[in-house]
């Protein structure tokens, strides 16, 4: 409780009521107050995450912080929240990265300043929601409400080709919303009229019955992973994205899409996860090494960082489908992992962009003999990415590639190709951005970070090689969480 | 103070000031950076030298300092194992670094770069350290990527120029490529023993000697291919063939860093993991023999390419090379003690090598090619006296630490009972006279003969004379290739050398004195180290040895002290071959200069074979680098952009736009359309009723 109001809904309607705050300072004369109250909106979002962590009781893999609510009573649909092991450390990230992003807009966005804040604060509290909502009504009006804020926040401050991409994003994650629509559907009639998603857990599900929901599930969610073959939104997506959008695209919004198949595909249809894992494993191993090779010669700085992120999601997806404690945790570990480097790597594509006004890797050379102070972060961010030990970038692939040689070797063997692409794609991207002399008369002219970006990358910095040299606080509280969940999962349902 | 906390901060200490150096090196200024930096080094080796005397007394450590992670039913430590063997590797590591960060202040004065250079040789010594201490694979890990990481920061160090950074790059990922062998050895330990402990780990490995491999579609013996497994990942870091090509071309870091990282510690690092891991590997001669072959093969072939190198920090890289060489041989034998003791013996005289060549660098103003040099024992003095004593120590003669160490070795090989050790053994005989060669030719063309520096050279040779030669060309060329923007001019002003007239000078002191204290232990630590350390009781906590393997056992029974080994050396056939080295190099370069020139025209195909470093990088380049940029191209375009997004994705766009493009003819507008529509629909519907019914 907070300030006598339960938490979760303060997670979630506090950034969407400062959202709406910011909304009402109107057009761009106002822009210095939206910048503040989205700040203030940001950092409090954070804040009341907080006791969601310290209040946390690890020993139990029940549902905490739980509210229920009635909400449309003809069809029995509840507001009803509550959080596991598994969703609690996606909420803090989530409100994390909200007030990072606010940072990473401030003097970059010049116009409708108030809509792009307002944007992200609404969807900070959105998919706060879709992590909270235990009743599958409730998640899929959050669900598909986050759509809108990024698809308004690529069409509007996006770049040339931001139509097209907000549409091909749209379109695509649509599409398979719609067939977990019709899941849902049919585990209500199943369930003799429940939509609580635990209902569903327990419900004993026929097999062609599961392949079929696990089916629908899956076009939901590999759309928003992405996974190989239904990844290719991803890329466009983020190239025309502004920078607050890719880092809260790579950061959070492909966590939903993984967290979906934790929290519906493999509890609700278990005999159907088992006996489709091998497709699953087959599919992120493909992303782990076609996507990393991929990733080798895009000349777009973005592309690359977008392709790399399909290939770490999957580890994500490999470490699910291994159905054992080490993978499904290490997987854990990767996507909040993830969620920090990418994001990392975006605000420094960022601040390039927002000096240079170029993607190309082509246009630049030599950077760190102007901007050292952030070729030193951006090296940090890189390793990370490459997965080198002491950032948090090795514990989830250091942890979902031990478990795969345990499944199988020759699964380590694939997923273990990673350390020789991942430090492939992105050193060289380095080498030919940071190294060499400086390449042009506008490297030359470039100058180091501001105060205000150096503030974004120590906090990401910190959080990094935190996690790294000591990733015991984030994995202790899913311990309970992920082995019931293996239990269950290993149990039959037909 | 316990002695726990005094094991923390032996690696905590260098952290510090590298941190120190790192994040404050503006505010601190250079002077209070090196000293920062250097003071805490001191103080880790003087905590190592007051642990060492601890566990000579006989308290070693095993345990954790936290938990990093729990996963599943394992528990991920961060802990120390402190016995003989860590301790050993401790001195030589702070001792080498000592010497180094003093070293620096002289090599790197001029540079912008100081406080930047000062924070991370200090961060290598923290990630070596760490990794010498670790008390489970995972940090052993952790250690192994970190000192990489330096490595590559440490090669690229001067980032302006295209061969460095093009050198880090591929350092890294040849090391990478070691990595991933060495983390499914880990996968494979993990999966079997079910912790990442070494004791408990080398405690059940008994209990799975005949198992096999879990590695469906091939049939192996597990503990063997752990093994090599493992060892993949020490032919990356301790850059055995043919994952060597990365070591040569890490020449382009500054010297203090080639001394101490592809020198004296990192590249030892593969010996150090295996001699760590001798209760598996003791249980495996498939890998025994794997591990001895390969060395073979590093120690001569490498040692071939140190002939005919022009470039003085060059000679020395492949002299390392064959050297590592030498050690893994040593271990194949199960002679992990005496590869161990080849580690520190070599670990000062090639500090020491490596040192005096950068001396001598400073001494012709960043020049590297020998062929500018000549005659410089009249000019810098203590640097020449140290090079002669580094270089006979290298080439074992009797007496000096090398001898020990490699005359050790050559034994040790020609005791054992593996299938391949007749062959290796005359290839590391081979390897004697090889390295004598080498190493004297670059003793006589750099301190003897004809001063030839000084003179009056084009460009063009001024560029070629900074020693990358073939390589700079080939690195652009690469790099042009992949559209990369590293221009012809390098900013950096180490490109030239003695201008006509100017004479070369000794350096400062703070550069001669590591020379002086490395020519120390490079003279004197073998003679006094053998006894225990290869006969004594001084690993028998540390390395395991099994009873089937006993080459080590036998040469005891031969040996009867330091004097009567040196002198016993006289009448055997390394003393020999390596005194025919020496004397061949004087007559072919002090002599008869045309010998050389003679025979480079006479064999040019043999001689090419050796300038190209048997194609290896070539092929690398053409294979692995161009190959992978090949594939992700024609897996995006034609993967990606044709099929799934041109196919499919646009292409149910287009089929939506097609089909509504014809349907929505009928949305005519007019009503009788509608009308019209209707009226047939409800006929139809009509006869469809009747027609059932």
């Amino acid at each position: 409780m907070i300030f006598g109001l339960p938490v979760l809904s303060v997670a979630i309607w506090l950034p969407i009521i400062f959202g709406v705050l910011v909304l009402a300072t109107g057009d761009d004369r106002n822009a210095p107050l939206a910048r503040i109250i989205a700040l203030v909106g940001g950092v409090l979002g954070f804040l009341v995450t907080i006791p969601l962590y310290t209040g946390f009781d690890k020993v139990t893999s029940a549902m905490q912080f739980v509210e229920m609510k009635d909400w449309i009573i003809r069809y029995n649909i509840h507001y009803h929240l509550g959080v596991d092991g598994i969703s609690v450390l996606f909420i803090i990230l989530n409100s994390f990265f909200t007030p990072l992003v606010v940072i990473a807009g401030w003097q970059v966005i010049e116009k409708r300043v108030a809509q792009y804040m307002a944007a992200f604060l609404i969807m900070s509290g959105i998919v706060n929601g879709v992590f909270a909502a235990l009743d599958a009504v409730l998640f899929y009006v959050f669900w598909e409400a986050m759509l809108i804020p990024m698809f308004i926040i690529v069409g509007v401050w996006g770049g040339a080709n931001r139509v097209y991409a907000a549409v091909k994003f749209f379109l695509y994650t649509l599409l398979g919303s719609l067939l977990m629509l019709v899941a849902l559907l049919y585990l209500y009639n199943q369930s003799g009229g429940s939509f609580e998603i635990l209902d569903f857990h327990q419900m004993p599900i026929p097999m062609t019955a599961q392949i079929l929901v696990f089916l629908a599930f899956f076009m939901a969610f590999a759309v928003k992973v992405p996974m190989f073959p239904v990844h290719t939104w991803l890329p466009d997506a983020h190239v025309e994205a502004p920078t607050g959008g890719s880092v809260i695209l790579a950061a959070i919004m492909l966590k939903v899409g993984a967290y979906g198949f934790l929290r519906f595909s493999m509890p609700i249809a278990p005999d159907a996860s088992h006996s489709l894992a091998g497709m699953m494993i087959a599919l992120s191993l493909i992303a782990v090494v076609y996507i990393g090779l991929v990733a080798l010669t895009q000349s777009d700085m973005k592309k690359l960082v977008a392709y790399s992120s399909i290939s770490h999601m999957g580890f994500v997806t490999l470490g699910f489908f291994i159905f054992n404690a080490y993978g499904m945790e290490g997987a854990l570990v990767q996507m909040i992992s993830h969620g920090f480097v990418s994001g990392a790597l975006f605000l420094c594509i960022g601040v390039l962009y927002d000096r240079m006004h170029s993607r190309k890797i082509s246009d630049y050379g030599g950077v760190a003999n102007k901007m050292p102070v952030f070729a030193a972060f951006f090296m940090l961010f890189a390793m990370a990415n490459s997965g080198l030990p002491g950032t948090s970038g090795f514990v989830g692939e250091f942890v979902v590639i031990l478990a795969a040689v345990k499944a199988n070797f020759w699964y380590g063997f694939l997923a273990a190709t990673t350390l020789i692409f991942g430090a492939a794609y992105t050193l060289w991207m380095y080498k030919r951005v940071i190294f060499g002399a400086v390449a042009n008369h506008h490297v030359a002219e470039l100058t180091d970070l501001n105060g205000r970006e150096k503030l974004m990358f120590i906090i990401l910095a910190i959080t990094v090689l935190g996690m790294g040299l000591y990733p015991l606080p984030f994995t202790e509280i899913m311990h309970a969480s992920v082995n019931d969940l293996l239990v269950h999962v290993a149990r039959s349902k037909l | 103070m316990s002695m726990q906390s005094t094991y923390l901060m032996v690696p905590a200490a260098p952290l510090i000031g590298a941190i120190a150096a790192g994040l404050f090196g503006k505010v601190l200024g250079r002077v209070w950076s090196h000293r920062i930096t250097i003071l805490m080094v001191a103080v880790a080796f003087g905590l190592s030298v007051s642990i060492f005397n601890d566990v000579m007394a006989g308290h070693t450590f095993n345990g954790s300092v936290y938990t990093w992670m729990t996963t599943g039913d394992t528990r991920f430590e961060v802990g120390f194992l402190i016995d003989r063997l860590t301790v050993m590797m401790m001195l030589v590591v702070t001792f080498v670094s000592l010497m180094v960060h003093i070293y620096t202040i002289g090599y790197m004065q001029e540079d912008p770069g100081y406080q930047r250079f000062f924070s991370y040789i200090s961060l290598f010594t923290f990630s070596m350290l760490m990794l010498v201490m670790s008390n489970n694979f995972m940090q052993l890990f952790f250690g192994w990527e970190a000192v990489g990481l330096v490595s590559y920061l440490l090669i690229g160090f001067w980032f302006t120029r295209p061969t460095a950074i093009y050198a880090n790059l591929k350092a890294f990922l040849v090391n990478r490529v070691g990595d991933f062998g060495f983390l499914l050895g880990i996968g494979l330990v993990l999966m079997v023993f079910g912790t990442l402990d070494y004791a408990s780990v080398f405690a059940a490995a008994g209990q799975h000697a005949a198992d096999m491999a879990p590695i469906p579609g091939i049939s192996a013996n597990l503990i063997t291919a752990i093994c090599i497994l493992l060892f993949i990942g020490a032919m990356g870091k301790s850059a055995q063939f043919p994952l060597h090509v990365w070591l040569p071309d890490s020449m382009e870091g500054p010297t203090p860093i080639s001394a101490l990282i592809h020198a004296a510690t990192m590249v030892t690092a593969g010996i150090f993991m295996v001699a760590r891991m001798s209760p598996l590997y003791e249980m495996s001669e498939a890998a025994l023999s794997f591990v001895m072959v390969i060395g073979a093969i590093t120690a001569l072939f490498m040692g071939f390419l140190g002939i005919v190198q022009h470039d003085i920090k060059r000679v020395v890289a492949y002299s390392t090379l064959s050297q590592l060489g030498y050690m893994t041989v040593a271990l194949g034998a199960s002679a992990y003690s005496v590869a161990v003791f080849h580690l520190m013996t070599h670990a000062f005289f090639k500090a020491l090598l490596f040192l005096a060549a950068g001396s001598v660098i400073i001494g012709m103003h960043h020049d590297q090619d020998m062929r500018n040099m000549g005659g410089l024992k009249k000019y810098m003095p203590i640097t020449w006296i140290t090079s002669l004593i580094g270089s006979l120590a290298l080439i074992g003669t009797p007496f000096f630490s090398g001898f020990y160490s490699k005359d050790s070795i050559i034994e040790a090989v020609g005791l054992s009972h593996l299938p391949v050790a007749g062959v290796v053994h005359v290839a590391v005989l081979i390897g004697v006279f090889v390295t004598a060669f080498y190493s004297f030719r670059m003793y006589f063309l750099v301190f003897h003969g004809e001063e030839r520096f000084g003179k009056a050279h084009d460009d063009h040779h001024a560029h070629d004379a900074h020693g990358h030669d073939d390589h700079a060309a080939h690195a652009d060329a690469h790099d042009a290739h992949d559209g990369d923007h590293d221009d012809e001019e390098v900013s950096h002003d180490h490109h030239h050398g003695l201008a006509p007239g100017q004479k070369p000078h000794e350096s400062p002191w703070v550069v001669t004195l590591p020379l002086v204290l490395l020519a120390i232990p490079s003279v004197a630590i073998g003679f006094i180290a053998i006894e225990p350390m290869l006969f004594g009781h001084y690993f028998t906590d540390a390395i395991f040895i099994s009873e089937h393997h006993e080459a080590l056992h036998e040469m005891h029974e031969e040996f009867h002290g330091a004097v009567a080994m040196g002198l016993h050396a006289f009448t055997s056939l390394p003393f020999w071959l390596a005194l025919a080295g020496v004397l061949t190099s004087w007559f072919f370069y002090m002599k008869r200069p045309d010998i050389p020139e003679a025979i480079k025209q006479r064999f040019s195909c043999i001689h090419n074979m050796l300038e190209e470093k048997y194609f290896f990088d070539r092929f690398n380049d053409w294979f692995f680098a161009s190959g992978a940029r090949g594939a992700s191209r024609f897996l995006w375009r034609f993967g990606d952009v044709r099929l799934i997004d041109g196919l499919v994705v646009n292409g149910s766009a287009w089929l939506v736009g097609r089909v509504s493009g014809v349907v929505r003819h009928v949305q005519s507008g007019y009503i009788y359309h509608y009308a019209f529509a209707m009226i047939t629909g409800v006929f139809v519907l009509l006869t469809i009723r009747n027609w059932f019914e």
